[in-house]
């Protein structure tokens, strides 16, 4: 693969939940080694459009290509395999097991033979899941269950990261700390698709920047330049333009 | 005794009267017409003093079990059991306390392994029923309790494992242990093919197939009158030790078991022999459940009860996992079904009726779902009280009833709390 071929390609793509149309045309790229952040407010389409590259719902029309392959339409354990892993909106880790065997999950697409090496990597990344890791995944907080999920999804070793609203629900020190993780996984080498409300955080990090409006790419630019643009500041920064 | 003690001792005892009356009234309204009023033809006849009696038993028990709550004991054992309930699911456990249990296992086995040869006949029997229940129980285990899938037509696998003895031996000639693995398979691909087009539904849907399989298995067994005999039922052949047999005189061309060791015939050398394969399967079958459990399908097994979605974002596909717990599950009813039909000598639908699939859903969901130890217990526990109170068969569903309410109450989870081992990760110093 060369160095300009992006990671993951999205061309013109559709989604649809039944006589719904949720995405419009949806293209965007991602390079290798990139920060990429998706914003847009609620009910934009930003976790269909994660789901969609996922699967499900399967796109409607258009194309997928990650490392140059075709991945339109494959069935999500499938996509999953291809070194794309996800922490998915709302954490949705496993609470009764343990927060070990969490982990241990989501090294099923790589199977067992570096799981020890990488848990000691996770638990190195998050220090707090070390000291919790035989206790039950539903009894950590909002921000160690957050890590939980980057954390599992980690031990899949991804070359792309998809993160689904990170900052969700967390307090402001815990949302430094997940952002402050998230470039530290960025300077290892993966690659990340970050999908975020939180505007202000979320483009600082990244090098480029997609806004999402109504299913539609309304704006895209390096994360600087949708920091300063008056449209972006007046709709998703509290700002007056 | 200090006066404030005194006075907080009157307190307790005030307080122990009070519930103990309450218990009384509860007791008395409750069982009164139960069990003071008898049907006598068409008179009913009044019976008072057998729920007073009852009740004053109950009001007693109740004014000690608040005074022992009070002692520096009972606050202890009170506290202990509130604190396992604070924490609800999964108990981690350390390696050290693991490796103390194994004493119990250990003392466990060795009485498992004297019981037959100390037991009765009858009592043989039905330590042998209680065995076969636990291997149902474990098989069903893995499909509710681990992959989450409420099973209410397990009694079809029992069914298929039983009927492929039975058949397998009038038809092809198999003996037991050559029809074991055979009627196994047999009851694995009943479990594919039921399985793969069901599996798709969730909850209440697949509860409602399953138990249409159920029955659809016992109705073609009771219809087929030309293959299975129907009602009439099917013989079942006993089975051999390395071609010896277990009658008095050798039927099959072999050598019965008695005349090759030259002891005097005992039927109860059967029962001995089949108790004891049964314990070595279900302690091969705990084996394999436990490494299951600690390997990734078993795993992937408990993580898709939790979350379907989670579990396909991770490269889990959720049909294929799904289908293996429910084959595995096919496999082990299939084997207790081998077992019972070789126990009982003659079988015909009437034993797999919708109330045997009640049962063994009873005994793991009262074991504790997901809990090995628990399911064995439930199923001890449920196999045996009915003959312990053979006495009073006719509360027998009442007690069950009671036995139901009182575990909601006390432990919602079932008797016992799905354990599993600390992890040791090699190479991270702690």
């Amino acid at each position: 693969m060369s160095h300009d071929e992006p990671l993951l390609q999205i061309h013109e793509l559709d989604a649809c939940y039944g006589p719904i149309q949720a995405l419009h045309q949806v293209s965007l790229s991602i390079a290798p080694g990139e920060i990429v952040t998706l914003i847009g407010a609620n009910g934009a389409g930003k976790s269909t459009l994660l789901m969609s590259l996922f699967g499900d719902p399967p796109p409607a029309r258009g194309w997928i290509r990650y490392q140059g392959h075709d991945i339109t339409g494959l069935p999500t354990h499938e996509i999953a395999r291809r070194g794309i892993a996800q922490a998915p909106e709302g954490r949705r880790i496993f609470a009764s097991m343990s927060v070990e065997e969490n982990l241990l999950m989501g090294a099923i697409p790589v199977g067992m033979e570096h799981m020890d090496a990488d848990l000691i990597k996770v638990f190195e990344l998050f220090p707090r899941l070390k000291e919790r890791r035989n206790q039950r995944a539903g009894t950590l907080s909002g921000g160690e269950q957050q890590m939980l999920a980057i954390g599992r999804a980690l031990m899949s070793r991804p070359q792309l990261l998809l993160l689904d609203e990170p900052s969700l629900g967390l307090a402001p020190l815990m949302v430094q700390r997940i952002f402050a993780t998230i470039r530290e996984i960025r300077d290892s080498g993966a690659t990340i698709f970050l999908v975020e409300q939180n505007a202000h955080h979320a483009l600082k990090l990244a090098q480029r920047g997609y806004v999402l409006v109504n299913g539609e790419i309304r704006l895209s630019g390096t994360g600087e330049e949708l920091l300063a643009n008056p449209e972006v500041r007046r709709a998703y920064l509290g700002g007056r333009g | 005794m200090s006066p404030t003690s005194k006075v907080h001792w009157n307190l307790v005892v005030r307080q122990a009267v009070l519930e103990a009356a309450a218990a009384f009234v509860l007791a008395l309204l409750l069982l009164g017409p139960i069990v003071g009023l008898v049907l006598d033809g068409y008179q009913v006849q009044n019976e008072l003093q057998r729920p007073l009696l009852i009740a004053a038993i109950i009001a007693a028990g109740r004014f000690l079990v608040t005074l022992a709550l009070q002692t520096s004991i009972g606050q202890a054992v009170l506290e202990r059991f509130n604190a396992r309930r604070r924490q609800p699911g999964v108990l981690v456990v350390s390696a050290s306390e693991s490796d103390r249990q194994r004493w119990w296992l250990l003392i466990m086995v060795v009485v498992s392994l004297s019981v037959p040869f100390l037991a009765s006949k009858y009592w043989l029997t039905v330590l042998i029923q209680a065995m076969i229940y636990v291997l149902l129980g474990l098989g069903l285990n893995i499909v509710v309790g681990l992959a989450g899938l409420l099973d209410l037509g397990y009694v079809a696998f029992y069914a298929v494992g039983a009927y492929g003895l039975a058949l397998g031996a009038q038809y092809l000639d198999l003996g037991f242990w050559s029809a074991l693995p055979l009627a196994a398979m047999l009851a694995a691909l009943f479990g594919g093919v039921l399985g793969f087009p069901v599996l798709r539904m969730h909850g209440d849907y697949l509860a409602i197939v399953t138990l249409g399989f159920g029955e659809i298995i016992r109705l073609v067994l009771n219809n087929w009158l030309e293959f299975t005999g129907g009602p009439n039922g099917v013989s079942a052949p006993a089975p051999q030790l390395f071609g010896l047999e277990f009658t008095r005189t050798a039927r099959d061309g072999g050598m019965p078991f008695h005349e090759y060791f030259q002891i005097s015939y005992d039927p109860l050398h059967r029962f001995i022999f089949i108790y004891l394969a049964l314990f070595l399967i279900v302690c091969l079958m705990v084996v394999v459940v436990t490494r299951l459990r600690n390997m990734p399908v078993g795993r992937a097994w408990e993580a898709l009860r939790e979350d379907e979605i989670a579990c396909r974002a991770l490269g889990i596909n959720h049909v294929l996992v799904k289908l293996s717990a429910f084959m595995m599950g096919a496999t082990v009813g299939g084997i207790a079904g081998v077992f019972f039909a070789t126990y009982q000598g003659f079988i015909n639908p009437m034993s797999f009726n919708f109330f045997e699939s009640a049962l063994i859903v009873a005994i793991v969901v009262l074991g504790g779902l997901g809990s090995t130890t628990g399911v064995i217990v439930a199923a001890v526990v449920l196999t045996i009280l009915p003959e312990l109170l053979r006495a009073f068969a006719d509360y027998r569903v009442f007690t069950f009833g009671v036995l139901m309410v009182l575990m909601m109450i006390w432990r919602p989870r079932g008797l016992m709390r799905p354990r599993r081992r600390a992890f040791e990760v090699k190479g991270l110093c702690r």
